[in-house]
């Protein structure tokens, strides 16, 4: 891949979309390493978004490339220049953080063009260089208001436009959303991508909601312990996880105990495919998706069907607990030696009710397995 | 379902009456309270101010008014003591060189820790508010062969300033420290930073505008301070800034209207003062 690609602004002019490298970046705090030994490359025009949860590292390694805070050690380099040393105010990059960063003393117009005034644009351009940015994030009738004047998303939309006016190398975005309401979330959420993809500018998205993560992103960068677990595509992380705790961490996951044989998985009579082909034989935990897992009220025919088990098999429970979350509901089903959770259409769980025997069918797509966790905490992981 | 009660029991009074009712009651003795309150307080600080104009108004008979006092305190001026003027003027200009001293080195001092050095937070605020706990009388002490030394270069009133910057410290450092905290200033100096602005930029343009209501407080507290202060210019023997001057006049002259004019001028001054940045913060807040 190229350093750079060229895309478009709105006004037409050519603006080269950059390649960001972070190598071997390395952050200590006292004694806690936030940021252990970093590799990370953005592609020119690339979204990524670094997803872990609380002190995995993700922000720290946004600060570092925004100059916010040094490297112990590593290099950072934008475009083949390197800068690591190079001063937050020299770098060159927009940054839209988790808290409201508007000016309060400066009216939205004045926030926007705060960036140029500091590069000394002159006064019409910079106008208008503002009301086009402002424009862009739809806000621009609002361009004589305070901050004070505006909502959540409206200041957060404004700090994008400010970020975005001075036309940095790179975007970074420090949980951006994570003041605003769901509905505002998601609408912002979307206006960002679409943003980006039409700006075409390199963005690193810091995120600890990984619905957030996988909807926006080209590429999710899963984190813990300051180092990178998976750097993939959403799909990719989500249905084939590199490790237990990208799968744990990224949707839920049942932790059924199950057998490696022969390069699958038999997890309570159901023969799985494994993610990893070379797993050693032996007692495991498997690692399996709710929506993996569908429910029948009453046992099938024959058992004959890979993953379905008899009446009265293994795969035969009763049902403690239906979760409605929308258009899919949640079923906890009780299996007498641990619970498993399936994900359903609600059409399907509203035909189950607290006490109802079902019968477990899984799917077989390719499992992640895990050696060193007991099964008795059935379900683990995160909402997604 | 209805609540039963039986025969001679006093029903309970209905769960929405009671509150209101409860309420009511409350509120009348809170505001009666109030009153007391504010009448009190009002006679208090508002019957000497009254007798101290009054006294400032008196003719050369007695029960007689007149405006020769305040007339006076333009022209002021009794054998062995400087004009009362000149005193006036040398206070107000060492008020403003004081206060812009102290804002100068403070501001910056303060928003510098509160962005890079913030462990040093809670020694800066101890050395600011020590100020407060040493009686006057022993700060003079402290910096009387310091003042020999001064008074040796200069004789000006206005040397007074250095150390009325450390007596304005503790007040002007708590408003500043209340103005700071109002705001988020890393998130504000991260996001200026962000957008190439320099660290003299962040200070000068993000965060100090932020921080107006508390300079104009710290501004107020130390012009109200040199305004008043008394003790250490009297003992230091700067006897031509206003305090010293008053107590002269009044020690030195059998019409002490002059005195009383001049003082109630004086904290008419303050008040004035007073209103004018607060006003001026309130359009701020209303702004920004």
């Amino acid at each position: 891949m190229t350093s750079s690609s060229v895309t478009r602004t709105r006004d037409g002019a050519a603006r080269a979309a950059v390649e960001v490298r972070l190598e071997g970046l390395s952050r200590h705090y006292g004694p806690v390493v936030a940021l252990d030994h970093l590799d990370l490359t953005l592609q020119p025009g690339e979204l990524i978004a670094l997803l872990g949860p609380s002190g995995c590292g993700k922000t720290t390694t946004l600060r570092l490339l925004a100059g916010l805070e040094d490297a112990d050690t590593g290099q950072i380099t934008v475009a083949g220049r390197d800068i690591t040393h190079v001063s937050a105010a020299k770098r060159d990059m927009g940054m839209v953080f988790q808290a409201y960063s508007l000016f309060p003393h400066m009216t939205v117009r004045q926030n926007v063009a705060f960036g140029l005034r500091l590069r000394r644009v002159g006064t019409a351009d910079r106008d208008k260089r503002a009301l086009e940015m402002l424009d862009l994030v739809g806000l621009s009738v609002q361009a004589d208001r305070y901050p004070h004047q505006l909502s959540g998303g409206q200041q957060q939309r404004v700090a994008l436009a400010r970020a975005l006016a001075i036309e940095p190398q790179v975007l970074l975005l420090d949980e951006p959303l994570s003041a605003l309401d769901a509905k505002v979330r998601a609408q912002l959420r979307d206006e960002i991508r679409r943003i980006q993809l039409e700006v075409g500018i390199t963005t690193l998205f810091v995120t600890h909601d990984q619905e957030e993560a996988l909807a926006i992103a080209d590429r999710v960068g899963v984190m813990k312990d300051g180092r990178l677990e998976q750097l993939a595509s959403p799909t990719e992380v989500y249905s084939r996880p590199a490790t237990s705790f990208v799968a744990e961490f990224v949707g839920l996951s049942n932790r059924l105990a199950g057998e490696v044989r022969g390069g699958e998985v038999i997890v309570r009579g159901c023969k799985l495919p494994l993610v990893e082909q070379d797993t050693p034989d032996g007692q495991v935990v498997a690692l399996v998706r709710p929506e993996a897992v569908s429910l029948a009220s009453r046992a099938p025919e024959s058992g004959t069907g890979t993953g379905t088990g008899t009446g009265s098999g293994p795969l035969t429970g009763t049902v403690i607990a239906i979760t409605f979350l929308g258009a899919t509901s949640r079923v906890t089903v009780d299996l007498g030696d641990t619970r498993v959770m399936a994900q359903l259409p609600t059409s399907e769980a509203s035909a189950l009710s607290a006490g109802s025997r079902v019968v477990l069918a899984i799917r077989p797509d390719p499992v992640l397995v895990s050696a060193d966790s007991h099964p008795a905490a059935s379900a683990a992981g995160e909402d997604a | 379902m209805a609540a039963v009660t039986s025969v001679g029991e006093t029903p309970a009074p209905t769960a929405a009456s009671r509150p209101r009712g409860m309420h009511a009651r409350r509120r009348r003795r809170l505001n009666i309270f109030r009153y007391v309150v504010f009448t009190v307080f009002g006679l208090f600080f508002l019957l000497p101010l009254l007798a101290m104009l009054r006294f400032s108004l008196e003719g050369s008979k007695l029960g007689t008014w007149s405006l020769t006092a305040w007339k006076e305190i333009a022209s002021y001026q009794n054998t062995g003591i400087p004009p009362l003027l000149s005193a006036i003027e040398i206070t107000l200009e060492l008020a403003v060189i004081t206060s812009v001293v102290t804002l100068v080195l403070l501001v910056p001092t303060m928003i510098w820790i509160r962005l890079r050095v913030q462990w040093l937070e809670r020694t800066v605020e101890f050395l600011c508010t020590l100020p407060l706990t040493i009686p006057a009388i022993v700060l003079v002490v402290g910096v009387g062969p310091i003042y020999n030394r001064i008074q040796h270069y200069s004789l000006s009133a206005l040397m007074l300033f250095w150390i009325y910057v450390i007596l304005a410290l503790p007040y002007a450092y708590r408003a500043l420290a209340a103005g700071l905290g109002a705001i988020d200033v890393k998130t504000l100096s991260e996001a200026a930073r962000s957008l190439g602005a320099s660290w003299f930029t962040v200070m000068v343009r993000v965060i100090s505008p932020n921080m107006r209501q508390g300079i104009l407080n710290a501004l107020l507290l130390t012009f109200a301070l040199v305004l008043g202060e008394f003790t250490i210019a009297f003992l230091l023997l700067y006897e031509d800034v206003l305090q010293p001057e008053l107590y002269n006049i009044s020690r030195s002259t059998p019409n002490a209207g002059v005195i009383f004019s001049t003082s109630f001028a004086a904290l008419l001054f303050a008040f004035v003062l007073l209103l004018i940045l607060s006003y001026a913060g309130r359009r701020r807040r209303g702004r920004g």
